[in-house]
């Protein structure tokens, strides 16, 4: 069978080494939300999740970006993916990346020029996210784009929900505020340390933690029922 | 018959009587004149002050510990040094969290008493200079009645300490940001502003030749640590008078319990006689260069911390030969 494939030329152009199985469109949103979420679970993008999460609207921007990045690229990395030559996928790939993030960039500035300043560099750096060109390389180079758009969906959204609670977490406790708003009130003591740097470094462990324990008590209770 | 009395053990057939917690409590003890020459000159603050950074350590330990973890006295002494290293008018519900962050952070997270990178309680202390920076710099003056609270001990946990009413710089603040010195004979008994055991240089002193005396302390690194900073800042001084001299650098700050309590911790420090002169020598030049040519006034804990992170390497470096082995020269 596999000889026949590797014979006929038609086929040969379908056979991809290395496909993920087929899914509905549901397993593939819901994949990078929880079971391989982007920063909690594959630790892709560190560099954005600790630079930008120090308060929620700058962690809410990136995540948002960061999607359409992935969603457009994933569609056009799909559609392409039987004319790109084998040996320049990786420099193709990112070709497609940096059109989007140029695009986000453009779009980010014309229409909240406070964010866009606020993250400063960080949004042109989406092309250097990992989790893009890994999207690309290992999902969307490989399924059709319907698939590709739907994993960059839930990809991105798992991206900007954990984005969106490390900046939370660190905005309410380093400022006593979300989104800006005052919300635990001004005798509200800041833990200045949480907008630091290190600050992010100890969310994410705490995060990290949590996500690895709600993960073992699940293995625990499927383990439980089992028997 | 003879056979039978013949015991068969492996070596080491002669033990020493000292232990972790042998050792670790006689740390304590000898940190007990430190805590009543702190009480002497703050009052019931320092006592409060101390007695909430050791209770939380030692909440936190036994919940996240081993069982019997609190009894080897580590968690003490941590809760004592983060409790000596702040502030008199610290408020408590700062000093807790900061004992619950150096024993989680400083220590359990990487396995426990004796494979932590980091001296807990400077982590537990750098976790709050971070967090409060203004709290933690603000100095009451030593002083008053024994029952005077200072600052806002009290305040609501999670809420701003009021400001308080009797402040007064320390002596390095004073040098680094208004110019002004400090005499001598103040600074060695200790009735300048500052941390609760910042203050008392002598008594600090008398517990580490103490402690040196029974070997449960390496004397290597407080006196590579103390020799670096007088002979550095002498030089400093020869060269520039209007930098500090020795003997204030010597007295002032949190140098000597630094030295002698912190910078000696057995977890933290390398294990070799020559890598003790070299990490005592790197606390001193650092602890110089930051109070004479940094931002901050005081950089004992962050000279401290950061020659803990280059233990592991300390002691490669100066791995001793083995006996019998020589080196094979490269050809």
């Amino acid at each position: 069978m596999t000889t026949a494939l590797a014979l006929s030329p038609a086929a040969a152009l379908d056979f991809v080494p290395g496909a993920p199985p087929p899914a509905t469109l549901r397993a593939d949103i819901w994949r990078g939300i929880a079971a391989e979420n982007p920063v909690l679970v594959q630790m892709l993008g560190m560099c954005p999740t600790m630079a930008v999460t120090n308060v929620l609207a700058n962690g809410i921007a990136m995540g948002v970006a960061t999607t359409f990045v992935l969603v457009g690229s994933g569609l056009f990395v799909s559609l392409l993916r039987k004319y790109i030559a084998h040996e320049v996928r990786i420099t193709s790939y990112i070709l497609i990346i940096a059109t989007f993030v140029t695009l986000a960039d453009l779009l980010l500035a014309a229409s909240f020029p406070e964010i866009s300043k606020a993250l400063g560099p960080f949004i042109p750096l989406i092309v250097a996210n990992c989790l893009l060109l890994g999207r690309a390389e290992a999902f969307a180079a490989k399924v059709g784009p319907v698939r590709a758009v739907a994993d960059g969906m839930g990809m991105g959204i798992g991206f900007t929900l954990s984005l969106a609670a490390m900046s939370a977490i660190r905005e309410l406790l380093g400022r006593g505020s979300l989104l800006g708003f005052d919300i635990l009130g001004p005798h509200w003591e800041p833990w200045v340390f949480m907008v630091l740097p290190a600050g992010g470094f100890f969310t994410l462990g705490l995060l990290l933690i949590t996500a690895a324990w709600i993960d073992e008590l699940r293995r625990r209770r499927r383990a439980l029922e089992a028997k | 018959m003879t056979a039978d009395k013949l015991i068969v053990t492996a070596s080491p057939h002669i033990r020493s009587l000292d232990s972790t917690p042998r050792i670790m409590w006689h740390v304590v003890a000898s940190l007990v004149p430190v805590v009543l020459s702190a009480a002497w000159f703050f009052g019931v603050s320092a006592l409060l002050q101390i007695a909430t950074a050791v209770a939380v350590a030692l909440l936190t330990e036994r919940s996240t510990g081993k069982g019997g973890a609190i009894a080897d006295g580590s968690a003490t002494i941590t809760g004592l040094l983060l409790g000596l290293s702040l502030p008199a008018g610290f408020p408590l519900w700062m000093t807790a969290l900061g004992a619950a962050f150096a024993i989680v952070f400083g220590k359990q997270v990487w396995g426990g008493l004796g494979q932590n990178v980091f001296n807990p309680a400077l982590v537990g202390r750098a976790f709050l200079q971070a967090a409060f920076p203004v709290a933690i710099t603000t100095w009451p003056s030593a002083g008053g009645g024994f029952f005077t609270l200072h600052g806002d001990l009290f305040a609501m946990p999670l809420t701003h300490p009021l400001p308080d009413a009797v402040t007064s710089a320390t002596p390095l603040g004073l040098l680094k940001f208004e110019g002004k010195g400090t005499p001598l004979t103040d600074l060695v008994i200790g009735s300048t502003g500052g941390s609760l055991g910042e203050t008392a240089a002598l008594v600090i002193l008398a517990g580490g030749i103490y402690l040196a005396w029974r070997g449960y302390l390496n004397w290597r690194i407080p006196v590579s640590v103390l020799v670096t900073v007088m002979a550095l800042s002498a030089t400093i001084h020869f060269v520039d008078a209007t930098k500090p001299d020795a003997l204030f650098m010597l007295f002032s700050g949190g140098l000597m319990l630094g030295a002698v309590y912190m910078a000696t911790d057995m977890v933290t420090s390398p294990i070799t006689n020559l890598g003790r002169w070299v990490f005592g020598a790197g606390i001193g030049i650092l602890v110089v260069v930051i109070r004479v040519w940094g931002g901050l006034p005081e950089g004992v804990m962050y000279a401290i911390l950061f020659m803990n992170a280059l233990t592991p390497f300390i002691n490669r470096a100066t791995q001793p030969r083995v006996f019998g082995t020589r080196l094979v020269s490269a050809t």
